[in-house]
């Protein structure tokens, strides 16, 4: 019995930091069709300011959930201005300059912080089901994701700004003969998706050592996560998180953790030769 | 193209000759000899995404296992030429089957990209996972992280005592990129050559006049992928070690950089790409002032944004532009650069 609410509370966790992980690159990529290959970047920038105000002295909630965010999200606005707003349309161009900024970050981080592991505690102390021992951080994840996931779709639905977002997205000619500037409207997206993967680079701090490579890691499966969600942006995000975190999670506990990874990235290259348009081409259409 | 196979011969073999001559009067053999192990890894890669259109995040992956191969096939044998084949042959067919499962499930562009970059990073995990001694190949331990050593090296065929190394094996390197190089430009010259770039122009098109695009594909994907293998056992030999890092997303990387640089759609431009990146890294490793990583990712990123064609195309079209007689062909050959401009973009 306690083992089965371990094995649940790992897999919502699963699910939920894939779902952090790839926050970003959905807004990017499935927004903007934009593939921001330097998204793990991103991500270890969030994981580094983090790390950098708590060592200041900030509180650690404020320093992953306000500072990080902002940071990365402006440096990602002066990535738009001055190397991806010249390259929109054009994919494979956008995906060699994205590998070139993050390999850029990479060099960046290097010389900054070194090429040491650094890290924070994290500040929720973990408690006993029986007798396994769980992370009470995982929670707090599990909650973010969450939270994110409505937030997220709160502001795509039901305010005026997620509508122009939205319909520039769709066409942009259009939103500028209604007044609106599609330029603008990039930057904006690009600052928000950037932030996003701020956030879940600085959530997930606290649970890795962070090296200036660690943005690697993430990039594969945020990729494979957004790309397999398909068309509809949070319904897409939902359902290949699920999936893939389910996978992943079943195949650690029945054989080992390499496996588990392994698994995750062979359900990957299978789905995506059933489905190559993603998960919700087929199902869940039309829904955002 | 203007120019006839046997003068293509000609040229290539002078100008091999040419730079087996002088390249070593300017540097290292040792160095050399890398370089023209990744200029052979560019060609790979140049010849199907160049040629092809089939952008591969996973050059790397048929790299690294060249190399694997080599060097497991080595320890068991302990004679170099049987291993030399199977690294060309164990990439090739590894590449038809996943080219085959990719191009007859009709996928494109990014979800290429992805399924290949992911089949890298399969490789690169499960190679890392298998340190422990139960990992075993006939007497080869896989060693995980630690890569293996100690693995025969190339020697001459029949006698595995007779090893090829220093300036010698530079000379079998540089031979062989000749070879690779010409055998590239027999296939582009060939009616299969004409074709790939065909369906690289549109492919709808050259499966309505009933060409069979999707063997087309996978068989120009395994031939990369047989140049890379050769490239993986070539390093091997030179590094006399393979580690997992021969499959790291970094590698690929570094490939795809090679022939932005060099200019895609042509043979020279990869392999001179390579040579020269690898060239500059090995010049700013000696340094500490910046960091390696940075520059590398600066010089991609500037070169998509300033110069999207490579160098080779540039210095050509220049070229043209200032001593080209005949305007008609400066024309020509402009509106032919456009047609390859929109492709790339």
């Amino acid at each position: 019995m306690d083992l089965i609410v371990v094995i649940l509370v790992e897999m919502l966790y699963a699910v939920a930091s894939l779902i952090l992980i790839s926050a970003g690159l959905a807004v990017v990529f499935g927004m903007m069709k934009v593939i921001n290959l330097a998204h793990g970047e991103f991500m270890m920038l969030g994981g580094y300011a983090t790390i950098t105000a708590v060592n200041l002295g900030v509180n650690i909630f404020l320093a992953m959930l306000i500072i990080a965010p902002i940071v990365v999200g402006l440096i990602g606005l002066i990535t738009e201005r001055l190397v991806i707003r010249h390259l929109y349309g054009r994919l494979v161009d956008t995906m060699l300059a994205t590998w070139g900024l993050s390999l850029f970050f990479i060099g960046l981080a290097t010389m900054i912080f070194g090429n040491t592991t650094t890290g924070i505690s994290t500040p929720i102390p973990g408690f006993t089901i029986g007798n396994y021992q769980i992370n009470g951080y995982n929670f707090f994840i599990i909650v973010v994701a969450g939270l994110l996931l409505i937030g997220m779709l709160t502001i795509l639905k039901s305010t005026r700004a997620g509508l122009i977002a939205r319909g520039a997205m769709q066409r942009s000619d259009m939103a500028a003969a209604l007044g609106y500037s599609p330029d603008r409207i990039y930057m904006a997206t690009f600052f928000c998706g950037s932030a996003l993967s701020g956030l879940a680079g600085a959530v997930l701090a606290p649970l890795v050592g962070l090296v200036p490579t660690s943005g690697g890691a993430y990039i594969a499966k945020s990729f494979i996560t957004v790309i397999a969600g398909g068309p509809s942006l949070i319904a897409g995000l939902f359902t290949s998180a699920g999936f893939f975190g389910i996978v992943n999670q079943v195949f650690t506990f029945a054989i080992s953790p390499v496996i588990g990874e392994v698994a995750l990235l062979v359900a990957a290259v299978v789905l995506l030769r059933l489905l190559p348009q993603g998960i919700t081409a087929k199902f869940f259409k039309g829904k955002l | 193209m203007p120019r006839s196979l046997s003068k293509d011969a000609i040229t290539t073999i002078l100008v091999t000759a040419i730079l087996i001559w002088v390249m070593p009067l300017l540097t290292s053999t040792y160095t050399l000899t890398v370089l023209i192990v990744y200029g052979m890894l560019g060609l790979s890669l140049g010849l199907i995404w160049g040629f092809g259109g089939i952008l591969c995040f996973g050059q790397a992956a048929f790299f690294g296992l060249g190399a694997y191969t080599y060097a497991i096939a080595a320890i068991n044998i302990g004679e170099s030429t049987v291993p030399m084949v199977l690294a060309v042959l164990v990439p090739a067919v590894f590449a038809a089957l996943l080219g085959a499962m990719m191009f007859y499930g009709r996928l494109n562009d990014v979800y290429l990209g992805v399924i290949t970059l992911v089949v890298t990073l399969i490789l690169f995990k499960f190679i890392n996972s298998t340190a422990g001694p139960q990992y075993m190949i006939g007497n080869a331990r896989l060693g995980g992280f630690n890569g293996i050593p100690g693995f025969q090296t190339l020697n001459i065929p029949g006698h595995p005592d007779d090893y090829i190394w220093g300036d010698s094996y530079f000379y079998v390197c540089a031979v062989l990129l000749g070879v690779v190089f010409f055998l590239v430009s027999a296939l582009l010259r060939s009616s299969f050559g004409r074709i790939a770039v065909g369906i690289r122009e549109n492919e709808t098109r050259m499966s309505l006049m009933g060409y069979d695009v999707r063997a087309r594909k996978t068989v120009l994907f395994a031939a990369g992928a047989a140049i890379a293998g050769l490239a993986g056992a070539l390093f091997a030999n030179w590094a006399e070690i393979v580690t997992p890092s021969l499959f790291s997303l970094g590698q690929s990387a570094e490939i795809i950089i090679w022939c932005i640089v060099g200019g895609l759609g042509t043979r020279l431009g990869p392999i001179l790409g390579a040579a020269g990146l690898a060239y500059l890294k090995f010049l700013l490793g000696q340094q500490t002032l910046i960091d390696n990583t940075l520059i590398t990712g600066l010089i991609l990123v500037l070169f998509v944004l300033f110069l999207p064609k490579g160098i080779v195309p540039a210095l050509a079209s220049l070229w043209k532009v200032s001593f080209g007689r005949r305007p008609k062909e400066r024309i020509h050959l402009q509106r032919r650069m456009k047609s390859r401009g929109r492709i790339n973009g």
